[in-house]
């Protein structure tokens, strides 16, 4: 009796669940599998960053203009790139591949420009003086508190770690998509939704980069040294 | 192919109500910047900021990732056990809060070499 023939006999069968439990293939099950422990990466540098943060005078430093103002238009070219990304994964579900080809391209798009805005705010902090472990000097008198604590060098480390392994998923994000414009014709739909899962976790990551990285660093004045 | 496997590959949701989830996100996000610039404190500052982060995140992946209109079981192999695992990287706080009270009670304090003894 083949394996099918007695799976039929199995108490389990009547859960009609079938061979499909989640009702999705085996890539997409797959890419969600990984979307968790990459979450599980992204949530342990940010718990890392909160326990530096929390066990050390932490620098403030970000100014509305450039840091905010960058941060904050990045912020937008990667929800409107999400935007685009679901327009051409609908596209692709009613068979209309280009379409789908064309939502994709202004998805890679926003994606580059994201990437291209935050190597200039790096590169603004660069030229500041600020390096994993060294602050730039001028932070250092800032944020030095009244009785003498310096604020913690590893600023620059966690800032560095934490931004630059996003923007390493943006810029996979955008070969990957790449690719699957270049292929659309050839590929099933569930191929492309893939794709544009692993487009909208990018997005979601930076959804808790931007508030804990820029947000609550905004210089607003008051150099309390916490 | 039958009629049913081409149901399933129908991506459920209108562009409409994507542009409507855009819309919110955008919003959200200009509240956290304007937050940014509101005297408050760090603690209610940060339960704010990561109050709005989540209803954002829960968005993206309801909507945009579709994880809505999936089944309920891949919903529920997904998420608790992720929510779980980050929360237990909280175990790490109470450890990050002792240090930085071993430091600053050392400046407040600073060791002092001990007088010497006076000889009669």
């Amino acid at each position: 009796m083949s394996t099918e023939a007695r799976a039929a006999t199995f108490p389990a069968v009547d859960w009609e669940g079938g061979t499909l439990p989640y009702r999705v293939g085996h890539r997409k099950l797959g890419m969600w599998l990984f979307i968790v422990s990459d979450s599980l990466t992204f949530s342990a540098l940010l718990f890392g960053y909160s326990y530096l943060r929390a066990s050390n005078v932490w620098p403030t430093p970000f100014p509305f203009w450039p840091s905010i103002v960058f941060s904050s238009v990045m912020t937008f070219c990667l929800l409107s790139s999400s935007l685009t990304m679901v327009f051409g994964v609908s596209a692709s579900s009613k068979g209309d591949k280009a379409k789908a080809r064309k939502w994709i391209l202004a998805t890679i798009f926003f994606g580059v420009a994201f990437i291209v805005l935050h190597l200039i705010e790096w590169n603004h902090l660069l030229h500041e003086g600020l390096r994993p472990f060294y602050l730039p000097e001028h932070w250092v008198k800032v944020f030095t508190t009244t009785d003498g604590v310096p604020p913690s060098p590893l600023f620059g480390a966690t800032f560095f770690a934490i931004t630059g392994l996003h923007m390493f998923h943006v810029a996979t994000g955008a070969v990957y998509l790449a690719v699957v414009a270049a292929r659309v014709n050839k590929l099933k739909h569930e191929d492309v939704e893939i794709s544009g899962l692993y487009w909208h976790f990018v997005d979601l990551v930076w959804m808790f980069v931007f508030p804990l990285i820029y947000i609550m660093s905004v210089d607003v004045g008051h150099h309390t040294g916490l | 192919m039958s009629e049913h496997a081409h149901a399933d590959e129908h991506f459920a949701g209108t562009n409409k109500l994507f542009i409507s989830i855009w819309v919110w996100l955008v919003v959200l996000t200009l509240i956290e910047i304007f937050l940014a610039y509101k005297p408050m404190p760090i603690h209610l500052m940060l339960i704010v900021l990561l109050g709005l982060s989540i209803i954002k995140a829960a968005l993206i992946v309801a909507y945009f990732m579709h994880l809505k209109f999936e089944r309920l079981s891949l919903i529920l192999t997904i998420i608790p056990a992720l929510v779980v695992c980050i929360m237990l990287l909280s175990v790490f706080f109470p450890d990050s809060f002792r240090s930085a009270g071993l430091r600053y009670k050392f400046q407040e304090q600073p060791p002092v070499a001990p007088a010497p003894l006076e000889e009669p």
